[in-house]
């Protein structure tokens, strides 16, 4: 022990927050490995520039991107009981929970927003696969449910970014019952005729996928993400093969007839806005950036005739 | 003879050694051996209470796998008569870890639907371990539809290990097909009823068991994932299933208290291996009380009960 161990860091510094002196102002792309100017990797909605890889992009980001002019607010979602089981493998739930929740800022693996996009009023919601892996637990439930029912009262189409590796262990059961509880969720929303859209994103796979997932009316891929029920690995050890090159990834899901489309995230937006006012019979989307909605309410903007448009 | 597990292996010897005495007896030697047969037969009955008065959740999933324990098949015989097996999906195959087709259940007819998972080598891999496909899950779909559409009650008995973790089968849409069925078992407008007779596995179990009511048997587990999933996951080794089964909650009784099953049925001493036909006999009484309970709702109110079922599920924890 001598002075410079003891050495307690000075507190003003905690009080910059990181980001305005980011200490790595360079990524290196998860799958090509080229170093990226962080700034301008993050312009790219965290696509490789090199090899347009997608890598992860948290829900707050997305929304940033995909809303008109960054402004979407935020849709309640109602905490469910925490730790219902007292479950406890290693470490304790509520324990892990924390620090998920201390790592990403968030309350748990889906955040709910309604916004527009190319003035067509959405509700959108997305899974956080930084948050314990986007599981699926009650919190995810009632946020899906949360979402369909403000589709539902404000006659929105719902916009649903899918990532997960499935249900949340740590639930057991409970999360299990969110696979019939969401797709009653869905249910509400094809009761309504609102459009309900997927966008699969790496990775999106078990219960999630046997759920919610795979009801929409359109399915829309981002490239090279893996989709799937029972994860590769898990076949591999049952039938003792190799998987083909590809296997479960949104092409080979695409080729099978699963997917509607591969998207790449940087055109994600455009195809979104037209495939939306398209099923709503809405006029065809006004070009180029359009300035954010009139910062009062986003959501109040009454202009738009979702439901008034002939449905059959 | 019954297969033992490795926790009834000092019960294993004690009915062992009555058996024989009674062989040798049998063998013509003169003597008398029956009172000592049946302190032996009380002792191992003592014994088995005792074990299966509190069995670990860990047990529970050994009992409710038991290669002996009767199997859909079993029940369609016993519990149903003019079973009318329809195959297919209509797009593929057909899935034989899947049955189904009409019957009568107390002389209503029904459309009934199970995971079989055989019970010799040849039947396990005709059945695929009751490991269903998308095939399986597509058939069930379109049972419950034609179910709906003539107004005929459906009845469910999940035993399976999970959907079936294969190419063929991700290539195909195992997801989609279980998604559908989940989707389609809430909004047929008869009553659905579904009875988990031994192992209710993830998904694979959830598209067929979304109904008015779920019972369970005693020693029947319904759970996310295996044991041994979980403790490869979460603990890193496998050998840690016991943990895992314990704090997954998977147990009739702890899915009880959760709001997830709304009855349990209860097994003859020493679980449903031992006796068949108390085993189906408590069943078939268990689904006639509940169709008689459903009885009154029209099919909008049995959609509507479905819907605020699974909805409200989960306001209950295990603190509560």
């Amino acid at each position: 022990m001598n002075w410079i161990t003891n050495y307690v860091r000075p507190r003003i510094n905690s009080i910059f927050s990181r980001r305005e002196t980011p200490d790595n102002l360079w990524t290196k792309c998860t799958e090509c490995g080229t170093m990226l100017f962080h700034r301008e990797v993050s312009d790219n909605l965290n696509v490789c520039t090199s090899c347009n890889h997608h890598m992860a992009i948290t829900p707050r980001d997305r929304f940033e991107a995909l809303f008109d002019g960054g402004v979407f607010t935020e849709v309640d979602v109602p905490m469910p009981i925490a730790d219902p089981l007292q479950f406890r493998d290693q470490k304790k739930y509520p324990d892990r929970m924390k620090a998920a929740q201390k790592a990403t800022g968030e309350d748990d693996a889906m955040l709910v927003a309604r916004g527009e996009i190319g003035r067509t009023p959405i509700i959108a919601a997305a899974q956080d696969f930084s948050f314990m892996g986007g599981s699926m637990g009650m919190y995810v439930g009632n946020a899906i449910i949360a979402a369909a029912e403000e589709a539902v009262k404000l006659k929105r189409p719902l916009i649903l970014f899918s990532a997960a590796g499935g249900a949340r262990m740590q639930e057991g059961i409970l999360s299990l019952m969110q696979m019939p509880r969401t797709t009653v969720a869905i249910q509400m929303l094809k009761e309504a005729k609102l459009p309900y859209i997927v966008v699969l994103t790496h990775p999106t796979t078990g219960g999630v996928t046997a759920s919610y997932a795979m009801l929409g009316d359109v399915h829309i891929a981002e490239p090279n993400a893996l989709i799937c029920f029972a994860g590769p690995r898990v076949i591999e050890q049952t039938i003792r093969e190799q998987l083909p090159e590809g296997f479960q990834r949104a092409e080979y899901l695409l080729d099978h007839g699963m997917l509607d489309r591969v998207t790449s995230r940087t055109k994600m937006r455009e195809e979104l806005i037209a495939i939306c006012r398209m099923l709503l019979g809405m006029t065809p989307p006004v070009a180029g950036d359009l300035p954010a909605p009139d910062p009062e309410d986003a959501s109040a903007a009454p202009d738009t005739p979702a439901v008034d448009a002939p449905t059959t | 003879m019954t297969q033992y597990m490795e926790f009834e292996k000092p019960l294993a010897e004690i009915e062992g050694k009555a058996e024989e005495l009674r062989a040798m007896a049998r063998q013509g030697e003169d003597m008398d051996v029956s009172a000592e047969a049946a302190t032996l037969d009380t002792k191992a009955k003592a014994m088995l209470e005792e074990l299966y008065a509190n069995l670990t959740p860990w047990r529970k999933c050994q009992v409710a796998r038991h290669p002996e324990r009767p199997h859909c098949a079993d029940y369609l015989k016993a519990m149903f008569t003019e079973y009318t097996p329809l195959a297919g999906d209509r797009n593929f195959a057909d899935d034989h870890a899947v049955m189904g087709g009409l019957a009568r259940f107390n002389d209503m007819p029904v459309v009934v639907i199970g995971h079989e998972k055989g019970n010799d080598t040849k039947s396990r891999i005709d059945r695929n371990f009751g490991m269903a496909r998308p095939e399986g899950y597509r058939k069930a779909t379109r049972l419950m539809d034609l179910a709906g559409r003539f107004g005929l009650p459906v009845i469910t008995l999940v035993d399976t290990a999970g959907a079936y973790p294969g190419k063929g089968a991700e290539e195909r849409g195992q997801s989609e097909a279980i998604a559908r069925a989940t989707e389609k078992c809430l909004q047929i407008g008869v009553p659905l009823i579904s009875v988990i007779i031994g192992e209710g596995g993830s998904g694979g179990a959830v598209a067929f068991a979304t109904a008015n009511r779920v019972a369970m048997l005693e020693h029947s587990i319904y759970s996310v994932i295996s044991p041994e999933g979980c403790a490869s996951i979460l603990w890193k080794d496998s050998e840690k299933m016991r943990e895992a089964a314990e704090a997954l909650r998977l147990t009739a009784q702890d899915l009880k208290q959760l709001g997830v099953t709304d009855r349990i049925i209860p097994e003859p001493l020493g679980g449903a291996h031992r006796d068949w036909v108390a085993t189906i006999d408590a069943v078939r009484k268990e689904i006639a009380a509940i169709l008689v309970e459903l009885g009154d709702m029209d099919g909008p109110a049995l959609i509507a009960d479905r819907r605020k079922k699974f909805l409200d599920l989960g306001s209950k924890g295990l603190a509560a």
